[in-house]
């Protein structure tokens, strides 16, 4: 963990956010063409080139219109996702952005611990909207270990990008039971999965502007 | 890999272009990926909405016109369109009389037309949703996401298409659609992949001495890979694996589906195989529909859709239709 990682008493403002979501739209886009091979193993290849696409939408928005609190400024790149990239990943990360953005309310400083409970909220979002369930080979296999790390007594934004690292490494042997690599079945096993990695992404973002 | 093309990133766009230059009948917003009769909304008449990935052409742009669909959204190549687009259709097509949004079974058209229903009521826009989930190549189970939606929503789109015309209103519509799903199974075989413009190249190995039995309209894999079989060959299993889930007892309406890099000389070829294995399986067949209409961009292969129908099925598919890709008795 860095000596600079905040503190549970520590608050997170506006900047921190708009900072978390450019290095995710720079690591997407830098990791793009992973995303599309794993895409093209188990799904049909567009995973690395739709999420580039919303996210360079999302670091668009932010700075052409610069929201006034973490909340909003979350809403509106969920917002950006689901308008803009399409697929099963637009409407989950944009309803992951969205529900914890709204949990945010319009508060301008705030605590990990509320970030953490915020995430929750999306991420049982996630798991309603795509009806999965932890062990389906999804990205919930990376956010849940996240969001827990992140909410735990010892958490810390390094330790919730540890944990999604992991939880995306996992998905390698598993069965898909939802998505379109669940059309595989049988085959799907031993291929990662390309929304646990992007979701992984995400949250080393978080860690990286943490840092 | 050699694409007639500029740029990936405006492969869609260009497209839509294309379909504006060629088809002065149809609106074709390119900004905003939206595909609807010029005509629309048709007094009266219920509004026929589908969508989803492009690289399937001619569906479902090419099946947008009089008896078909009002509109359709194009998403970016195999992906699903957004919201925004849906609801942008939707409007543009409603008299008053609702829309019916027809979904490929897939995650992301129906997480997105989920969404979209849900705003285009916001908007006062009554809104009934049919999903198509006909490919029997993967099984259904209680964990899967189901059956992917191929082939059959060619039927679904005709067909209710031909009841919405006549001025059948939005439960009926909606009630032909289901049962039309629910009388179609779909099988497809692929004898090469498919190369998006996106990748530049092959988004899965085949071997040269190999083809993919219960292929997805993506490329995703299906039920096995084989040593290449004959034509012959391929009827057999393909008609054999539909005909034990459907079951026919009336008459079909059959579909020999092309994946896009399949000529129509292999097509007929293949036609007459489907015919002769349906036949030695007591199956009638009353329509036959051969070309490139459900394809899967430049992937070899075919799959075949059967449809169970009644007369009244019957006439609904035999009522004019006059659209880019499919054009008759108009």
């Amino acid at each position: 963990m860095s000596s600079s990682e905040p503190a549970v008493d520590d608050t997170l403002d506006t900047p921190f956010f708009l900072r978390w979501l450019t290095t995710a739209a720079t690591s997407v886009s830098h990791e793009a063409a992973r995303l599309t091979d794993l895409d093209s193993a188990i799904g049909d290849a567009d995973h690395g080139t739709n999420m580039q696409r919303g996210f360079a939408a999302v670091a668009e928005a932010l700075e052409k219109e610069p929201p006034g609190s973490p909340g909003a400024t979350l809403i509106l790149a969920g917002r950006q996702l689901i308008s803009k990239v399409g697929g099963a990943s637009g409407p989950l990360y944009g309803t992951l952005l969205r529900r914890a953005g709204k949990a945010l309310g319009d508060a301008e400083q705030i605590t990990p611990q509320q970030l953490a409970d915020a995430l929750r909220a999306g991420v049982d979002a996630v798991a309603q909207l795509g009806g999965a369930a932890p062990g389906d080979k999804t990205m919930l296999d990376a956010l849940l270990p996240a969001v827990e790390a992140l909410g735990g007594a010892t958490g810390s934004f390094a330790a919730a990008g540890e944990a999604a690292e992991k939880g995306a490494l996992a998905t390698v042997p598993m069965l898909a039971r939802k998505g379109r690599a669940s059309y595989l079945g049988e085959r799907s096993v031993g291929h990662q999965d390309p929304g646990a990695t992007s979701s992984a992404l995400l949250i080393a973002a978080l860690a990286e502007a943490a840092r | 890999m050699k694409m007639l093309i500029n740029v990936p990133e405006t492969v869609v766009a260009d497209a839509l272009r294309g379909m504006a230059a060629c088809h002065p009948e149809l609106i074709v917003d390119v900004e905003n990926r939206v595909i609807v009769r010029r005509d629309a909304p048709v007094e009266g008449k219920v509004g026929l909405v589908s969508g989803g990935g492009s690289g399937h052409e001619p569906l479902h742009g090419g099946f947008v016109g009089s008896g078909m669909l009002d509109a359709a959204c194009p998403g970016e190549v195999f992906t699903s369109p957004v919201p925004d687009q849906m609801v942008r259709a939707a409007a543009a097509v409603d008299s008053g009389k609702g829309v019916l949004f027809i979904i490929k079974n897939y995650t992301g058209d129906v997480l997105n037309f989920d969404m979209a229903a849900e705003l285009a009521e916001d908007e006062g826009i009554q809104v009934a949703k049919v999903l198509v989930n006909d490919d029997v190549a993967v099984t259904d189970s209680l964990y899967t996401a189901g059956r992917r939606g191929t082939g059959a929503t060619l039927f679904v789109e005709k067909i209710a298409g031909a009841a919405a015309a006549e001025g059948a209103p939005l439960e009926q519509v909606e009630s032909i659609a289901r049962r039309v799903n629910e009388l179609s199974r779909s099988f497809g075989v692929a004898l090469s992949p498919c190369s998006t413009p996106s990748k530049g190249g092959p988004t899965f190995e085949l071997p040269a001495g190999e083809l993919e039995l219960g292929v997805g309209i993506h490329g995703e894999p299906g039920r096995e890979r084989r040593a290449m079989m004959t034509s012959h060959e391929i009827a057999d299993y393909a008609v054999q694996v539909v005909v034990e889930d459907l079951r026919p007892e009336n008459p079909v309406l059959l579909l020999v589906n092309g994946m896009g890099a399949t000529p129509q000389l292999e097509l007929y070829g293949f036609a007459a195989e489907v015919h002769r294995a349906l036949g030695e399986r007591q199956v009638a067949v009353a329509r036959t529909l051969v070309g490139n209409y459900v394809t899967s961009l430049d992937m070899a292969g075919a799959s075949i859709t059967l449809c169970q129908v009644d007369e009244d099925l019957l006439r609904l598919w035999d009522a004019p239709v006059r659209t880019a890709g499919l054009r008759w008795g108009a």
